[in-house]
């Protein structure tokens, strides 16, 4: 009887998942838009504890999101640690950083066309290479703690918003700059009212790319050595002690970070460039 | 390309090039001056105290020279399947990252085309889809391969999953906005001329997908590269850039880790090259268009 009892309501709940899926992707209101992925969601979640509970899949292999939950409340002292240290020690201030001095690089060359043809190849270049990779270099350079990740996460994230920001500063035609002439604006009056802002979208588009580059610098260089604390320090040292509910917490966490940040930045988007085609209703 | 463009465009780039490199040598000297201070004779002149910053055995940062002969020594010296090569060790890593884009490849497609033709698919699976990718997924790695590890899975498998599970989203992405790119206009004509489903897929909507898929690839093959690296870190591989890395990190050995950098760089640049040769066999193939 024992192999009867999660098959049955397996079955169940998948059929009946399937069909509230269907039936939810039929609504136009926004409303119905929301919830189906959150059905989906919901449907993955009960397969999965379903499955580890039925099944006896050993803890080890995948704790089920019930364990996973419990995780989260018995080690929040720790999580709170780890999340201090890796993302407002490193992540934050190595973010800011990186995006500020791509910016202000990509506003330097911006002046000079034989700088941008000679940077700009390289830095596209730079941005296809795996440059978590330089993570045990500046671990050698700036030591164990917060620096050396801050470090990985600004050469992580300078690229992209270079690259980003050129391509935006060249966004605007030049009927709009002829425009700006014709008003007696110099080089820098049009840079700040045309320019930087038609550049918006794009640089806004490099800070929510970098905020998961940043993210995955800082948790990938932690693997290379950290003091006794941080995301990746605790990921990949309870994975050797197979605490794997703790792992999962800490991946819960960092998923949760990413997406926020992610969702932050689009907000902060939306309300500096409402003026922008995509936003406009 | 005439040549005088050329020379508009290449001059630029290696002035820059030559900068990087002087800079460089700068903070070579800069940085390995304490080391060179204290390891010199009493009677050494301040000459020969910079020619010791540029070589040494463990260098805070090795002058260009010392990586270029590492890369060389490690890449012509040894034979091509020992673990001292470091052909060998790109070539683990090149694999997993190849078997896992070919993962990616077929995933993304398949989910891609999923989510064109069936509107439950799009509706639930790609709001999850774009959030996944606001998820550090390489936290994820050390587990992936630990959990892979203890039902018997080791070596290839694990590092190929977690390339191609970071590598299928900028396909998946590309393909659906490829699929949809032909307009209704299209679609219609295509109708009229009586043809099923099955032949406006492959005759109009996969044509149209491929123009999209190709700058999705592009990023997938680094993304791919950087997937099979970091899933070398945790297991302690014996093989692999990632595991030349990590041993050279314990071990203090700068040189080989630079030499695995500029490796994975160049394993990098191959592979961006294949995609974009991909490309122009393609566009011959369809005489002259993508």
């Amino acid at each position: 009887m024992s192999g009867v009892y999660p098959s049955v309501p397996l079955f169940f709940i998948v059929i009946v998942g399937v069909l509230t899926l269907a039936m939810l992707s039929r609504g136009e209101a926004p409303v119905w838009r929301v919830a189906t992925p959150l059905a989906l969601g919901v449907l993955v979640l009960a397969i999965w504890q379903l499955v580890c509970v039925g099944y006896g899949v050993p803890a080890v292999l995948l704790p089920p999101p019930g364990a996973i939950a419990t995780a989260i409340g018995r080690h929040l002292p720790t999580l709170g640690a780890d999340f201090q240290q890796t993302v407002l020690r490193a992540v934050l201030p190595g973010w800011a950083i990186g995006c500020v001095a791509g910016l202000l690089t990509a506003i330097a060359i911006d002046c000079s066309p034989f700088l941008r043809r000679g940077i700009l190849p390289l830095g596209s270049l730079v941005s296809a290479m795996p440059i978590v990779g330089i993570a045990p270099i500046m671990v050698m350079w700036f030591g164990f703690d917060w620096q050396s990740k801050a470090a990985v996460v600004v050469a992580m994230t300078f690229f992209p918003m270079l690259v980003n920001a050129t391509a935006g500063l060249e966004s605007t035609g030049a009927m709009e700059r002829d425009l700006m002439r014709s008003y007696a604006a110099g080089y820098w009056l049009t840079l700040l009212k045309l320019r930087l802002p038609a550049a918006l979208p794009f640089i806004f588009n490099a800070l929510k790319l970098n905020s998961t580059l940043a993210l995955i610098g800082a948790i990938v260089a932690e693997f290379f050595g950290t003091p006794i604390v941080g995301m990746g320090f605790r990921i990949s040292t309870e994975v050797a002690r197979m605490n794997l509910d703790v792992v999962w917490a800490e991946i819960t966490l960092a998923a949760v970070v990413g997406s926020a940040s992610f969702a932050a930045l689009a907000l902060v988007e939306r309300t500096v460039t409402f003026w922008h085609p995509s936003f406009r209703k | 390309m005439t040549s005088r463009e050329a020379l508009r465009h290449g001059v630029p780039v290696l002035v820059v090039l030559a900068v990087v490199v002087v800079v460089w040598y700068a903070f070579a000297i800069l940085l390995n001056l304490d080391r060179a201070r204290a390891l010199a004779d009493d009677d050494a002149t301040n000459w020969d105290i910079v020619s010791a910053t540029m070589a040494q055995d463990r260098p805070l940062l090795p002058a260009p020279h010392q990586v270029a002969v590492e890369l060389f020594s490690s890449v012509f010296t040894h034979a091509v399947n020992s673990p001292k090569s470091l052909v060998f060790h790109a070539g683990v890593t090149a694999l997993a990252a190849g078997v896992g884009f070919a993962i990616a490849l077929a995933l993304g497609i398949l989910l891609a085309v999923g989510i064109v033709h069936m509107r439950a698919l799009d509706r639930s699976l790609m709001w999850w889809i774009i959030a996944s990718q606001t998820v550090p997924v390489l936290a994820i790695a050390p587990m992936v391969v630990v959990v892979l590890g203890n039902i018997g899975l080791t070596g290839l498998v694990p590092k190929a999953l977690i390339a191609g599970y970071l590598s299928f989203f900028p396909i998946t992405t590309g393909m659906v906005m490829g699929l949809r790119s032909p307009d209704p206009m299209q679609r219609d004509l295509l109708r009229t001329y009586n043809a099923t489903g099955f032949q406006i897929f492959r005759k109009l909507r996969w044509s149209a997908s491929m123009a999209f898929l190709f700058p999705g690839l592009k990023v997938a093959v680094t993304l791919a590269l950087v997937g099979a690296i970091v899933a070398e870190l945790p297991t302690g591989a014996q093989a692999g850039l990632g595991a030349r890395l990590l041993a050279g990190s314990y071990y203090g050995q700068t040189l080989q880790i630079w030499a695995a950098l500029f490796a994975a760089a160049v394993l990098a640049l191959l592979a961006v090259a294949a995609v974009d040769l991909a490309r122009l066999a393609l566009v011959r193939v369809r005489g002259g268009r993508l």
